[in-house]
């Protein structure tokens, strides 16, 4: 195409003809933009990969002190039931210590319930501390046993190599004891 | 020839280092670019090469999106296609696109193959290009079968099982090679599994074997609707942009009439019995191959008593095969000089009342169920589809007399050519 | 030159709408391979090049389906969330799945569990599988309806008869037992009893709930439910067909314009 202007041994080539022929190739490359965007498209997710995009979490049961692992888009979701204790840590930490500064009340709904993805934002391991009998690491929250980040009782980086805390889902409670997360 | 090879100059300075270095673009223009000269009086029917490719290409692409949703396993296919129409992004145009495009791929190849029937496009020096023309055919019939199964619908099941049992017609080998084929005893995850690969593989197979085609093409050029040979430089226009202007209003035309099937009747060529799934144990009560099967089918089922010792089933598959393979004798049964139908009057008058009636008539029968007057009219139809490639053709073209041919491409567009009446001595 | 290439264009045209209509026609036969019957030819909303559905008759078809077809018939491509597509708000879908119980699981101790189903969830089947369904319908086997339309010839005419077509049998034809008569099955025998009386239902919208009215409204949801993107795809179609009418009159002017100069 973009050599046709050559070799084709035609002196006579008219303004008119350059024209058409750069109207025509132009709209065969719109029907060609037109096909290809349904084929990109389908490979988005699709209506019922969508359709289970949120998740509903009944939180009766979890005691204080514990933490739950729920499956929210195929990846974990930690919903952890604070205590006092950890309620008080969280929020009195100094803005400057953080590496990812966040305050804790713009991280939670209700101060007794954090929500947090449970992928560790340096290469994606689950870390563990949901139970107390697990490794929380020097913080009280969570530990990535890869390679020992470190979060708080808010999910905040506090140590180790993750850039970011831990990030909080769209969530809302539907009522007293279940939430919806997304 | 006048098939000037000689090195385009890009002025595009880019273009000039790839080009010196790898030779894409030099080939791309002697290809289908300004240095591929072709006869200029060229007609619309010389439209559906073109067309042909562009449906494998667009066949493919479709095809392997639709591969990434689609789940090759017995218990699940029928849901995979159910899961692409209702949930995935523009599924259900991918796979209308996908199965209207076979028939339009069949629709365009077959006008492609009657034209090269009537223009005598198999003669000498076309033979191996025809030929590889017929083995892209069979590619294509291998393709389309083994993609019709994998929807897993009724059709596709009981299709899959009829089709491999006429290999079973062979003999002594022929139970074990259906079992073979099948990996198992009946279709199943196994036979699903081996269609989907090969139905994956075959088309860039047939892309292949096009290349071939068209560079058996590009060594004596095309022909053309006087099946006189370029004689000289002023017989020719190049190939671009002259055809591919003409192409690309043809492209219009074309996907045109291939929207109204898949936009506004995508299913009016499939069959319902293919919305219910696969059921083993109960056979629908008119099983039918796609319409571009039917003339095949017509003969396969034109054969209803045993021949001497062969019996008729295998008289069936042998003459259902036979009809196609007859196809790459077809440039010694016909060996009258003259290519072009339109100089040859019994050929042409062989051609539109016999050759194109009888295969019509055979794609009829072959879509109507199983019983008279169909039968006897296949067996009538078969009959004259052998005599005229094996019989009449010889016949005729040692007894016709043809009528005089243009002295050249020039000559038949202007009316005269200045280099005829020097070659003539006036 | 220009008159030829007129000639062989419409040769070409008149070729390939002959190959086309002979595959209409040879399909024919095909169709006629059953019993000959002449189906009622009902009119849809959703039928044409323009048509789309009447979002009204197909909820009203959805409340005849679920009263009186998902007693014994599943629809197991029909998600709740689907309703949203027939004009459904989220809160009246949500309140709709919740009257179906399905079954999830298993949890945490290992077993599963009944719960109100939610949108995401797809319309339970009446029975846990084909053996279980024949042998509560005499071993007749009530086909999953989700793509009925699409799996009989002339679909959506064909379950509109059939659902008007019981009749009293003629006195030359002797009934099997627990079969039915109707016009417009093959064999005329059918091991499903009349589903469609009239006034089966008390419509939320107060139209009319004769036989007729509830047949074709039936009808469209079912068609709705075979084929819930055809409004979407006659939709592309028009604008597909608009840009390929301009698209062939560029290129013809300058298929024109190019070979203006050799004639």
């Amino acid at each position: 195409m973009a050599d046709s202007a050559i070799g084709s041994g035609h002196a006579d080539i008219g303004t008119r003809r350059d024209f058409l022929e750069l109207v025509a190739w132009s709209s065969a490359a719109v029907g060609a933009g037109c096909l290809a965007l349904p084929l990109i498209d389908s490979m988005n997710p699709s209506a019922d990969v969508l359709a289970l995009s949120s998740t509903e979490v009944d939180i009766s049961g979890i005691d204080e002190g514990m933490a739950i692992t729920v499956t929210w888009r195929g990846s974990p979701v930690f919903v952890r039931h604070r205590t006092g204790a950890e309620i008080e840590e969280a929020e009195g930490v100094d803005m400057g210590a953080l590496r990812d500064p966040q305050t804790d009340e713009s991280r939670v709904i209700d101060p007794k319930w954090l929500v947090v993805s449970g992928v560790c934002t340096h290469l994606g391991c689950v870390p563990v501390g949901n139970k107390p009998s697990e490794n929380r690491g020097e913080f009280g929250g969570w530990f990535c046993p890869c390679h020992g980040s470190q979060f708080d009782t808010s999910g905040r980086i506090r140590k180790g190599p993750a850039p970011t805390n831990l990030p909080v889902p769209e969530y809302a409670f539907t009522s007293e004891t279940s939430i919806k997360i997304g | 020839m006048s098939a000037s090879h000689e090195k385009p100059v890009f002025k595009n300075g880019m273009v000039r280092w790839v080009d010196d270095r790898l030779p894409v673009v030099t080939v791309m223009y002697n290809a289908i670019g300004p240095g591929h000269p072709t006869p200029k009086n060229l007609s619309y029917w010389w439209n559906f090469g073109s067309l042909a490719g562009l449906m494998l290409g667009l066949q493919i692409i479709t095809g392997i999106v639709l591969a990434m949703h689609y789940n090759p396993s017995a218990a699940e296919a029928f849901n995979s296609v159910e899961h692409i129409m209702r949930d995935v992004n523009f599924g259900w145009f991918l796979r209308y696109a996908h199965a209207n495009g076979a028939s339009m791929f069949f629709i365009v190849v077959y006008i492609h193959i009657f034209r090269g029937l009537y223009y005598g496009s198999y003669k000498s020096p076309r033979e191996l290009l025809w030929m590889l023309g017929v083995v892209i055919l069979l590619c294509m019939m291998a393709t389309a079968f083994m993609g019709y199964v994998l929807p897993w619908g009724q059709m596709s099941f009981w299709g899959a099982k009829v089709i491999t049992g006429l290999f079973g017609a062979i003999p002594l080998v022929g139970e074990p090679l259906q079992i073979w084929l099948l990996g198992g005893f009946a279709p199943d995850n196994a036979s699903l599994n081996r269609f989907f690969s090969l139905h994956f593989l075959l088309p860039f197979v047939i892309a292949a074997v096009i290349i071939l085609h068209i560079w058996a093409l590009h060594i004596p050029g095309s022909s053309n609707p006087t099946g006189v040979e370029v004689k000289s430089e002023s017989d020719t226009v190049p190939f671009h942009p002259y055809y591919t202007a003409k192409d690309g209003f043809g492209l219009g035309v074309f996907l045109i009439l291939y929207c109204l099937m898949l936009f506004f009747l995508p299913n009016a060529l499939g069959h319902p019995d293919n919305y219910i799934p696969a059921n083993p144990m109960s056979t629908p009560a008119h099983i039918v191959p796609e319409w571009y099967f039917w003339p095949f089918y017509a003969i396969l089922r034109a054969f209803t008593a045993d021949f001497f010792f062969i019996p008729a089933k295998l008289m069936g598959v042998l003459a259902m095969f036979s009809a196609i393979l007859v196809w790459f004798f077809l440039p010694w049964l016909d060996n009258s000089p003259v290519r072009s139908g339109n100089y040859r009057p019994l050929f042409r008058k062989f051609f539109w009342f016999g050759l194109l009636p009888c295969v019509l008539v055979l794609g009829y029968c072959g879509g109507a169920p199983a019983e008279e007057p169909f039968v006897m009219i296949s067996q009538i139809a078969t009959a004259y589809y052998f005599l005229h490639f094996l019989v009449i053709l010889p016949i005729v073209s040692s007894v016709e007399k043809p009528e005089p041919l243009p002295y050249s491409i020039t000559e038949s567009v202007l009316g005269s050519d200045d280099k005829a009446t020097l070659a003539s001595g006036n | 030159m220009a008159i030829q290439t007129m000639k062989t264009a419409l040769l070409a045209f008149g070729l390939t709408v002959g190959l086309a209509s002979g595959v209409g026609l040879a399909s024919g036969p095909a169709l006629a391979a059953g019993e000959e019957v002449d189906l009622i030819n009902e009119h849809f909303h959703h039928e044409g090049p323009f048509g789309a559905f009447d979002k009204a008759a197909v909820q009203r078809g959805y409340q005849v389906f679920t009263t009186v077809c998902a007693s014994c018939h599943g629809a197991k491509y029909l998600a709740f969330r689907n309703l949203g597509e027939i004009g459904y708000t989220e809160d009246q879908i949500k309140a709709m799945a919740s009257q179906y119980t399905v079954t999830d699981g298993p949890n945490d101790d290992g077993e599963m569990f009944d719960r109100p189903a939610i949108a995401s969830d797809y319309f339970p089947s009446p029975y846990p599988n084909e053996k279980a369904a024949r042998a509560a319908n005499g071993g007749a086997y009530p086909p999953d309806l989700s793509l009925i339309t699409k799996a009989r010839e002339h679909g959506t005419d064909y379950v509109y008869s059939l659902m008007v077509g019981y009749e009293e049998a003629p006195a030359d034809v002797t009934i099997g037992e627990g079969m039915y008569y109707n016009a417009y099955f093959a064999g005329h025998q059918i091991g499903m009893p009349q589903p469609l009386y009239g006034d089966d239902v008390t419509y939320q919208d107060g139209s009319s709930s004769d036989i007729h009215q509830e047949a074709h409204d039936v009808v469209s949801f079912l068609h709705w439910l075979a084929e819930p993107k055809l409004e979407e795809r006659k939709r592309t179609g028009i604008k597909a067909m608009i840009f390929l009418v301009i698209f062939s009159g560029i290129f013809y002017a300058y298929k024109r314009r190019v070979w203006a100069d050799l004639h």
